[in-house]
């Protein structure tokens, strides 16, 4: 996404300027990467630690690990069904743990702190190319979901159960990685946006309510990305019974 | 960016959050007021229905939402800024 920055007089909000980096042809937003890698590299740690010493019976990480475990696969069992959802668990569980900690991690580390040259750090999913990058994963994860566990039939799904449905489905297919795409940035963006305007207008005390709240809809978004997603899935493997 | 180009920006990225959170304010309200009653005929299922009725919300709210990525795109990233 070509962003022209350009600053607004009234707010000093740094949106759409990044911290450029060059890699061949392309220029890549280095301040996203620094902070997914923050991401990955905590989430790691927590599974490494967590899973490092297992107990029969689990305290500590190892406990919180479980709990995360046990949530995404009732989650992704009651939308994928019950013969599919072991294959998909990683891929439903890996989304909806980095864009959880990504969201959370843009709002409760302190990045304001570490000062960059141009652009500034943040949730990695406050940027769109994050998002669509997650979105098209999941667009060709269901392809393949479907095409591998029903070969050529999977198309059948385009045309029931009406030929008439199959410009709607086809229309589906390119707005369900736009419509997941835009909601996650949206509201992430938008999460940070209202932060940042109300401490621009009143430092202290006042962003904080529009913080929890920003809190609160980030774990929710992490949870839709990942339920849609799982659902986009079933949808493929589901099986019609005649 | 002459002033007309933002003048007019600016009032449109209002009138896209403006204009968009008409229809999801309706559609919660209407939502919200179901839960409500779902919970006051049978309290037991408490649970579950502010479940569906959360992701619910933020489904409406993502409408609302794609109003803002419209207002923030004429605002911070405008293509017409030249």
């Amino acid at each position: 996404m070509g962003f022209l920055p350009f600053t607004l007089p009234f707010a000093e909000l740094e949106v759409g300027q990044h911290l450029y980096w060059q890699l061949g042809n392309l220029k890549i937003h280095g301040q996203v990467f620094i902070s997914s890698w923050v991401v990955l590299g905590a989430l790691l740690a927590l599974v490494v630690v967590g899973t490092r010493k297992m107990e029969r019976d689990p305290r500590g990480v190892q406990n919180l690990l479980e709990f995360l475990w046990d949530y995404i696969r009732d989650m992704a069992r009651e939308q994928i069904g019950e013969k599919a959802y072991r294959d998909w668990l990683p891929f439903i569980g890996t989304l909806f743990l980095f864009i959880f900690v990504s969201n959370w991690g843009g709002a409760l580390v302190p990045w304001k702190l570490i000062h960059l040259p141009s652009g500034e750090l943040g949730a990695p999913t406050a940027d769109i190319n994050t998002t669509v990058a997650l979105a098209l994963l999941v667009s060709l994860a269901y392809f393949y979901a479907g095409l591998s566990r029903k070969g050529f039939r999977y198309f059948e799904y385009y045309v029931e159960p009406t030929p008439i449905m199959l410009p709607f489905k086809i229309v589906e297919d390119f707005t369900k990685p736009l419509s997941l795409s835009f909601r996650l940035f949206g509201n992430i963006l938008a999460d940070e946006l209202v932060v940042a305007v109300l401490a621009f207008l009143v430092p202290l005390v006042v962003p904080l309510p529009a913080m929890f709240l920003g809190l609160f809809t980030s774990a929710i978004q992490a949870l839709i990305f990942a339920t849609l997603a799982a659902y986009y899935i079933g949808e493929a493997v589901h099986e019609e019974h005649h | 960016m002459d002033s007309i180009t933002s003048a007019a920006s600016v009032v449109a990225a209002g009138l896209a959050v403006g204009l968009g959170a008409i229809g999801p304010g309706i559609g919660q309200g209407t939502a919200a007021g179901g839960a409500v009653e779902g919970i006051a005929r049978q309290p037991e299922a408490e649970g579950k229905i502010r479940g569906t009725l959360l992701l619910s919300l933020a489904f409406m709210e993502a409408l609302t939402i794609y109003g803002l990525v419209v207002a923030l795109v004429l605002l911070f990233a405008n293509p017409f800024a030249g």
